[in-house]
């Protein structure tokens, strides 16, 4: 099957771009990154207290989700949503195996509920008051598209928008030579069957290993690190800030691409 | 509310728990009413508490051809894939519709992070050892990789992870698939297995019972962690005209908590609501349901207020004091359940309830009993306030 919907509303946050015009700025070779960035997202949909008792996934992820939102104009108490993500909270998943080796008596009940993938799926409910399906995914290295098109297909069965966000943050500890994600990333797609503006996507299933990636302008290669998640957001970006429309090929499973034309 | 469904045909399915490997032992053990649950002898440090433990787990082998993906978890998937056929029956949907039409979608909370923690104890100079060298298994991602691997599906593969409710929604996401067309069949499912970070960290939350757990009954004080394999294969309803039905499944969320349930249930009324509505059906309806029934003091008060929708003859009842509460297993497994229950006509007794609450009483199924049961429902409630419910069918009724 193939379907079209449009991406009414786009959030993005990484170090040196923390949101999406600026990220596109770069994407576009506009300019480069800012060299006086935040550290951290602002993330200020989560009520003051638990901004700071959440983790960086968890704050990375409700910041893109409210540009994404904002953008598309669409109440987030509204909206079912799936947020994916190739490691989870890797600093805490460092935390609760560090403190597990050495003293497990120890170990913080607010950190351990924080540590479940759906962490951020559950703040992001929480703050916005919605009682819509929510969900988390991963697929290690394919988890941007297999969440993508598991998004997708909600959109396409049920007929109504869905957000879709896709974040991973830097890894500490010993953990960080088995996943090699260097800096955090984060995208936010709001996925509308009914929308009318904002870039047309349509999309199929195809068998077959993936085709290459569109180019990415070289400021950003930093930016996908080595976490093949973030390349394949990106990827997706560069296609949407284009000005011509783009086919892209990304991989789904080790016999499957999510095939995409994007028309800016 | 959202479009009835197609229903589909589960044409294979199977679990292996503290109860034992395939269907058999867990048929055998409901018409007993005898559980699982053990004196806990996981834990790295002490936990006095009681655990749904698989038998021989440690024992189990990987074939040489995947030995990279040798780990606890993977171990218990690869036990539960054996029991009943399921191998076969895989092998026969990659035959007829193709290897990449084939779908699988996994659940589970914390797939191999036992041996990340196990790593992490035997750091050498500050680096994983080599043995536990190996990427892969150190990802939430690692159960439904192994699983494709094992299984020879190449179709779309996604691990859902939201917590206790893990490994029910994956049949919603794939009666999506095969709705859409993207793919002719689909392995459902969830792993997880014992490890640290889910007896400490529970324990650390207070939720832990000393004792075995006690779903519904007026003196309940936790829960009980079990470890379990369920799997099933979803296809469209002319495939297997006899072979129970996937009628409808419901998601919602809490929007109230990270860790506690809205005290009205107000997401699990939505996704009750859902569920009825995607199946087409009504309260009235459903012959049996099995709760989600953690045994903690507020997620079984919330649950009850569920009950007054169904007539009294509607039996009910919480699992988990036969299997401890398998997490992101728990959907998947607590599925197999129902559907024992509908093939089978068996009622699964509400282990470890002497003294009802009053809320649940007229409802709650407390002794073995076998009775005709078409159509029953299996509510999975996790962390973050997200809600699964799930209704099944009787084949020839449907």
């Amino acid at each position: 099957m193939s379907a079209t919907l449009r991406i009414a509303g786009i959030g993005a946050w990484t170090q040196g771009a923390s949101d999406w015009p600026a990220l596109r700025g770069a994407l576009r070779g506009e300019h480069g990154l800012a060299v006086d960035a935040p550290a951290k997202p602002a993330a200020n949909i989560l009520p003051a207290a638990e901004r700071r008792r959440a983790p960086d996934g968890v704050r990375l992820a409700a910041e893109v989700a409210t540009q994404a939102c904002a953008m598309a104009g669409c109440d987030p108490a509204a909206l079912p949503c799936v947020f994916a993500s190739a490691f989870g909270e890797l600093a805490i998943t460092d935390y609760v195996c560090e403190t597990l080796a050495r003293a497990p008596l120890e170990l913080s009940p607010t950190k351990f509920h924080n540590s479940v993938l759906n962490a951020p799926a559950g703040y992001w409910t929480i703050a916005t008051g919605c009682m819509a399906a929510s969900s988390a995914v991963t697929a290690h290295h394919c988890s941007f598209a297999a969440g993508l098109l598991e998004a997708l297909a909600l959109a396409a069965a049920d007929d109504t928008p869905v957000l879709f966000a896709c974040c991973d943050v830097a890894s500490t500890g010993p953990l960080a030579e088995m996943t090699h994600t260097s800096l955090a990333f984060g995208v936010a797609l709001v996925l509308s069957p009914t929308a009318t503006g904002g870039a047309r996507l349509r999309w199929s299933q195809r068998a077959g290993g993936a085709g290459a990636l569109l180019p990415v302008v070289m400021a950003l290669r930093a930016v996908a690190g080595d976490n093949p998640a973030n390349a394949h957001a990106l990827a997706l970006l560069a296609a949407v800030a284009g000005s011509h429309p783009a086919a892209l090929r990304l991989p789904l499973s080790s016999g499957l691409t999510l095939d995409m034309e994007i028309t800016p | 509310m959202p479009a009835r469904i197609e229903p589909l045909a589960i044409t294979a399915y199977s679990a292996t728990s503290a109860l034992g490997r395939g269907l058999a032992a867990h048929i055998d053990a409901l018409d007993a009413g005898r559980g699982g649950l053990g004196a806990n002898d996981f834990s790295s440090a002490h936990l006095d508490c009681r655990i749904g433990r698989v038998a021989g787990v440690e024992d189990a082998t990987l074939p040489a051809t995947l030995a990279r993906w040798d780990c606890r978890n993977n171990r218990l998937a690869w036990l539960g894939l054996q029991q009943d056929s399921l191998l076969d029956a895989i092998a026969r949907a990659v035959a007829e519709h193709g290897a990449a039409r084939v779908a699988l979608v996994l659940g589970t909370s914390t797939a191999s992070i036992g041996s990340t923690e196990d790593a992490y104890r035997r750091l050498d100079h500050g680096r994983f050892p080599a043995d536990l060298q190996r990427p892969e298994i150190h990802t939430p991602h690692s159960l439904t990789a192994f699983v494709a691997d094992a299984a020879g599906i190449t179709g779309p593969a996604l691990t859902v992870s939201t917590a206790c409710s893990s490994s029910a929604k994956v049949f919603a996401s794939a009666e999506r698939l095969i709705r859409l067309g993207l793919a002719d069949a689909a392995l459902v499912g969830g792993v997880d297995t014992l490890c640290d970070s889910v007896l400490f960290g529970f324990n650390a939350l207070e939720l832990v019972s000393g004792q075995a757990c006690r779903p519904f009954d007026v003196r309940r004080d936790g829960i009980s962690i079990g470890e379990a394999a369920a799997f099933a294969l979803l296809e469209r309803a002319d495939a297997a005209p006899r072979a129970p039905r996937l009628l409808g499944y419901g998601e919602s969320s809490d929007a109230h908590h990270m860790s506690t349930p809205h005290p009205e249930g107000r997401g699990a009324q939505a996704a009750l609501d859902d569920a009825l509505a995607r199946a087409g059906i009504d309260a009235g309806q459903v012959d049996y349901i099995n709760l989600h029934g953690t045994a903690t003091v507020k997620n079984d008060e919330v649950e009850a207020t569920l009950l007054p929708r169904f007539p009294q003859r509607t039996r009910a009842s919480s699992t988990k004091g036969f299997t401890g509460h398998a997490l992101g297993a728990a959907g998947a497994l607590e599925a197999v359940f129902t559907l024992l229950a509908i093939e089978h006509g068996i009622v699964p007794p509400n282990l470890g309830c002497d003294d009802p609450m009053p809320e649940a009483a007229p409802w709650l199924a407390l002794q073995p009993a076998r009775q005709r049961i078409d159509v029953a429902l299996s509510n999975s409630f996790g962390f973050g306030g997200n809600n699964a419910c799930l209704a099944f069918g009787r084949g020839d009724a449907a």
